[in-house]
């Protein structure tokens, strides 16, 4: 119930708020949601699996959308950064389609 | 399910998950408000300019293409207009010789009696022969026609004068006195022909009739003569 609230409470304070992104983050905060939003599909999963923690879900998130941020960092460092980052949101979103259909048969035994 | 104690954990979670839907909404609006371009990697940017100049260089080719195709059509069309009416014009020009159109014009009117029917058809001929010397454009050659009204005559390359008892046949109309020619050319060098010492006035008052010369800004011969096709003679080209 937390963690909807807080959810919740972060999207109205980006819709009251309208903040700019800065440049330097402007590549990688799409990454570092797709990432993170990986890690909440991945903490629903294990809460239905009856296996969630929270520390390991702390750990993933902030480790997930880091990771990804390196990457893309990395990738334009060495100038593939648009393949990279493409690379990265495909196997996210992979990652999410698995998650969101091990979630589906929890929820709809289907 | 709010518990009475939140764990530090709870906290951390509740933390990161405000931060997800912030950075979200953030990510979405920013998106929406600047459009793609401004969010697109510099080697984005790149492709995505090469890719509009390539474009701009074909729309700019297809341009000059179309151009070309235009200017080619419109100079055809101005072409075809101008032979179109250089075509009139020869038409026109080849008419009033031919005797098709009628014509109008400033010239001369020569009027011809004849009272004691002497007037022959030589007599006319000279009178045509010295109009076409003073440079008549076109003629044509009035007279009292069998039936009695007034009957006219074009006068062309081909037209005949014959004597008869009775008058003149003009192209096989018969014709009687007194006769008038029409000439269109210039009225000064007409009527200056018709005075000559010697020429067509005196040959005329010789067999009794008299000549009278009026010359006009404005006249018109309206008389036209068929065309036949030539039988033998054809275009060579």
């Amino acid at each position: 119930m937390i963690p909807a609230l807080a959810l919740a409470f972060g999207v109205v304070l980006g819709v009251l708020m309208h903040p700019t992104v800065p440049d330097a983050l402007q590549p990688y905060l799409p990454i570092a949601v797709v990432a993170a939003l990986d890690a909440v599909f991945g903490a629903v999963r294990a809460q239905l699996d009856g296996i969630f923690d929270d520390r390991v879900f702390v750990v993933s998130f902030v480790s997930n959308v880091l990771v990804a941020g390196l990457v893309v960092f990395l990738g334009d460092q060495l100038g593939v950064g648009g393949q990279l980052s493409t690379g990265v949101v495909v196997v996210l979103g992979i990652r999410i389609f698995t998650n969101a259909a091990a979630i589906r048969r929890h929820v709809f035994r289907a | 399910m709010l518990r009475p104690r939140a764990r530090r954990v709870d906290v951390l979670v509740g933390l990161l998950l405000g931060l997800l839907g912030f950075a979200l909404v953030v990510q979405v609006r920013s998106t929406q408000k600047v459009g793609v371009l401004a969010n697109a990697r510099q080697e984005d940017l790149v492709q995505i300019l090469d890719e509009l100049s390539n474009r701009s260089d074909r729309l700019r080719q297809e341009v000059t293409t179309l151009t070309t195709t235009k200017e080619r059509l419109t100079t055809g069309t101005g072409a075809t207009e101008a032979a179109l009416a250089e075509a009139r014009r020869r038409t026109q020009q080849l008419g009033i010789l031919a005797g098709t159109v009628p014509a109008t014009g400033p010239g001369v009117q020569v009027r011809i009696t004849d009272p004691k029917d002497e007037v022959s058809a030589s007599v006319l001929l000279d009178v045509l022969e010295e109009l076409r010397n003073a440079g008549a454009e076109a003629v044509e050659l009035e007279g009292t026609s069998d039936a009695g009204g007034i009957l006219a005559v074009r006068v062309v390359a081909q037209t005949s004068l014959e004597d008869t008892s009775t008058g003149i046949v003009v192209d096989g109309n018969h014709l009687v006195a007194p006769f008038r020619f029409t000439a269109l050319g210039d009225p000064g060098t007409l009527a200056g022909a018709m005075a000559i010492p010697g020429g067509v006035e005196d040959a005329v008052q010789q067999q009794g009739g008299t000549t009278q010369v009026t010359r006009s800004d404005r006249l018109r011969v309206g008389a036209l003569r068929a065309l036949s096709a030539p039988r033998y003679a054809r275009p060579d080209s």
